[in-house]
């Protein structure tokens, strides 16, 4: 025994040697565990920088200043002949009854130039409005009504803080008389804030105060439906024939490489490849979601492929030689035993693939779908465009007041990302099996 | 069970897309080319839309060069009717479009824009010259007689008169029509201010372009977006950057930013109106005038275009940055356009 113990002390684990190398490996592992640490700090701290400069640009997008006017409808504006015809009420001259409410406010207010610069406080969206309110209830004819109208962008501008006030005048986009207006509405309690619900209900619009992604939102909507319709039978079908038919020769070795390899290639070869098969050769409509999503599907088709063979693959034997041995022919164990088992492994890479191809605008340059289009489309060929080319768009617009619209569109469209991927967690913890 | 509804998906996919392919009459005006025009014709676009009597037009941001070769590329309903270039036509292009049965071109032109040099109003504005513009950023710069590489770092190297820091210039790539412009009308102008050069111009025009048209490319260039408004952001940040981009940025963010003032006019609206300020283009519109009659409402686009309320010196595009043309230029302008009087190139 104590001779054992001596013999340990001098050569075994016991050793110098040995109790110096543990710590060496001790060390490294610590100093191992610290970066990765670290690496994930990095990370974190960087996202939050991302998030916080995005919601703190963006939250304004979604509430929107308004001036309350007390507006009089009159009957020798809308309606002078008194027969109350629809098509004469919806083409009337609303504009006028804004201007007359603004030139009560401010009787004092003369000149051509000053007037322009009175009504421009106003944003033109505010016709519309009151034509709605008229066609909605043509009782309001004749009566006085105090109602919020949406107010122009640089007074948006002015009332969220992002025009500094006390800047010269020369430099301000609203100016020292504008401003004494803008003080009286607001000692009258005339200027209010309100949740800005056209940026989800109106089209794109050139002036930012109307200007919404609805049409994107729906746009994005037609587009991953066809993606979808087109991407999944082909790629699920793809990843059977492959894992459960195919035999394993040089050719579907090739056929493995090339799936793999087009997994990596940049979205922009897909648009280029949409657009030379899609337009040119099949003369589809530009600038339509059903081209988009085409060509997003062949985008998201590898991604889906590997998905579904990972997850077909990762079925046990035994289920198949179960399924064969109990006189199933290849197709029912594919089919009702496979197929199903590996349902969740595939609906979570179709997931991805699909979030992945929302967020893509790279391949939707080439097609047309990079587009100024107002109309919020009403099917799939109808023109269109996607929420991160709204992004873009908007990104690339000079007007102030777009900064803050091209944050609030990212916060819905990071918002959508993460309900989708959620899901595909959700799908996976719920559904998956071990074996 | 599974693969029937499959079947059927594909199927259906299948026959909306063959359905689709039908469809090729056309009741909505389709609008490609410049990004500097985008803005103006897309509120043009806004404006005819509204007025309730035809679909909004789609308008797309390919590029001058981009949408002229679309807008060339044939007569039939899947071309686009109108294109819209920040500079003008080419005679090659004219060739194409001719080549591709696109006989019968409208110009018209809409007005002026500035490509300006601006910087952050937290330091001094610089007041540079079109030479000293090419000595801070050509690849090479002739120095003792002979052409060698871009030896400035500072803009004090440039000129003692402008100030000690290091040259960094914001600017368009090669592919945009603003880079074009710029290079054509300051680089070009500047080097053309040296013997050197201008002697070069005289005896071989290639190597003069390429020796004029070469932009640095030892960082003290970048290349960013143009129009965008993170380039606002960058000299912001960045007192010491200098950007390049259309005027309307400027106009539009005159309480952070300032322009440089170039051969000592700055860039304000009137001076470029008036054409005193140097750096500054025109901008057109191209119109198929075989689409007119197939496709509804071209004709009151133009109109809508040509309006004094619109491309006028206080209509609404001026709001957007676009510098108007005279008011003779206008009248004559609108009478063509609404005639769809045929291009003529000199």
């Amino acid at each position: 025994m104590t001779d054992q113990a001596q013999k340990a002390v001098g050569n075994g684990w016991q050793s110098e040697k040995y109790i110096k190398n543990l710590a060496k490996r001790k060390r490294s592992e610590r100093r191992f565990r610290l970066t990765g640490l670290l690496a994930i700090l990095t990370a974190l701290t960087l996202l939050a920088i991302l998030l916080f400069s995005i919601v703190s640009k963006g939250y304004s997008a979604f509430v929107q200043t308004t001036i309350t006017l007390d507006i009089t409808f009159t009957e020798s504006v809308i309606d002078p002949n008194g027969k109350m015809d629809p098509a004469e009420l919806r083409t009337a001259n609303y504009a006028k009854l804004v201007q007359d409410a603004l030139r009560e406010k401010f009787p004092d207010v003369k000149g051509r130039r000053d007037l322009r610069k009175l009504f421009s406080l106003v944003s033109n969206d505010a016709d519309s409005a009151l034509r709605e309110m008229v066609e909605n209830d043509p009782d309001l004819i004749g009566k006085t009504v105090s109602v919020d109208l949406i107010a122009g962008d640089d007074v948006d501008m002015l009332n969220k803080g992002y025009i500094d006030r006390d800047a010269v005048e020369d430099d301000r986009r609203v100016k020292d008389q504008e401003l004494v207006w803008l003080d009286k509405l607001e000692a009258d309690g005339d200027i209010k804030m309100r949740f800005n619900s056209g940026f989800f209900t109106n089209g794109d619009s050139r002036e930012p105060e109307k200007a919404g992604i609805a049409g994107a939102m729906v746009g994005s909507f037609y587009t991953i439906i066809v993606t979808m319709l087109i991407s999944f039978p082909i790629g699920v079908m793809t990843a059977i024939y492959l894992e459960e038919f195919a035999t394993k020769n040089k050719l579907t070795d090739l056929i493995e490489v090339n799936i793999n390899n087009l997994a990596a290639v940049p979205s922009i070869v897909f648009g280029l490849l949409g657009l030379a098969i899609f337009l040119n050769f099949a003369h589809l409509p530009r600038s339509a979601p059903v081209v988009g999503g085409l060509t997003l599907a062949l985008m998201t088709l590898p991604t889906i492929i590997i998905a579904a063979r990972a997850a077909i693959r990762a079925v046990p034997d035994s289920i198949r030689q179960a399924a064969l041995g109990l006189g199933a022919s290849k197709q029912q164990a594919a089919f009702h035993h496979i197929l199903p088992l590996s349902m969740p492994g595939i609906l979570t890479g179709t997931i991805i693939g699909l979030s992945q191809a929302l967020g893509e605008t790279a391949p939707l340059l080439m097609i047309g779908m990079v587009a100024f289009i107002a109309d919020i489309p009403g099917g799939f060929t109808d023109p269109a465009t996607v929420m991160p080319v709204q992004i873009f768009l908007w990104a690339d617009s000079p007007e102030r007041a777009f900064v803050e619209k091209t944050s609030g569109a990212i916060m819905v469209l990071l918002g959508f990302l993460i309900i989708l991927n959620a899901f595909a967690v959700v799908l996976r913890k719920k559904f998956e099996r071990r074996w | 069970m599974l693969n029937k509804t499959f079947g059927l998906a594909i199927a259906a996919t299948v026959a909306t897309v063959a359905l689709s392919g039908q469809a090729m009459a056309r009741d909505q005006i389709r609008i490609v080319g410049s990004s500097t025009v985008f803005p103006f014709s897309t509120a043009v676009a806004e404006a005819f839309g509204s007025n309730g009597n035809f679909k909004t037009p789609v308008v797309e941001s390919t590029g001058s060069g981009g949408g002229l070769k679309l807008f060339c590329s044939g007569v039939d309903l899947s071309t686009p009717d109108i294109t819209n270039a920040s500079r003008r036509i080419k005679a090659s292009e004219v060739e194409t479009c001719a080549k591709n049965g696109v006989a019968d071109i409208t110009e018209v032109k809409i007005g002026y824009d500035g490509i300006v040099l601006a910087n952050s109003k937290a330091v001094a504005p610089l007041n540079l010259t079109k030479k000293q513009i090419f000595a801070a950023l050509a690849k090479q710069v002739p120095i003792d007689g002979k052409l060698v590489d871009n030896p400035y770092k500072t803009w004090k190297d440039v000129d003692p008169s402008l100030p000690d820091t290091k040259i960094e210039v914001l600017g368009p790539p090669p592919t945009s029509g603003t880079r074009d412009a710029f290079v054509e009308l300051a680089m070009e102008g500047g080097a053309k201010e040296y013997d050197l050069l201008k002697d070069l111009s005289k005896s071989d025009k290639k190597a003069f372009k390429a020796a004029a048209h070469s932009v640095r490319e030892d960082g003290a260039y970048i290349e960013t977006g143009e129009n965008d408004n993170l380039i606002v952001q960058k000299l912001e940040a960045n007192a010491d950057a200098v950007g390049i981009f259309g005027f309307s940025f400027l106009d539009q963010n005159s309480d952070k930013l300032q322009g440089s003032m170039v051969g000592g006019v700055e860039p304000t609206f009137e001076n470029i109106a008036d054409g005193q300020y140097g750096i500054s283009r025109s901008l057109y519109f191209y119109v198929k005038d075989a689409h007119v009659s197939k496709v509804p409402g071209i004709k009151e686009f133009i109109a809508e275009f040509t309006s004094e309320k619109a491309f006028g010196e206080f209509g609404y595009l001026t709001e957007k940055g676009l510098i108007p043309l005279t008011d003779a230029e206008r009248e004559k302008v609108r009478a063509d356009a609404l005639d769809l009087a045929p291009l003529k190139l000199m």
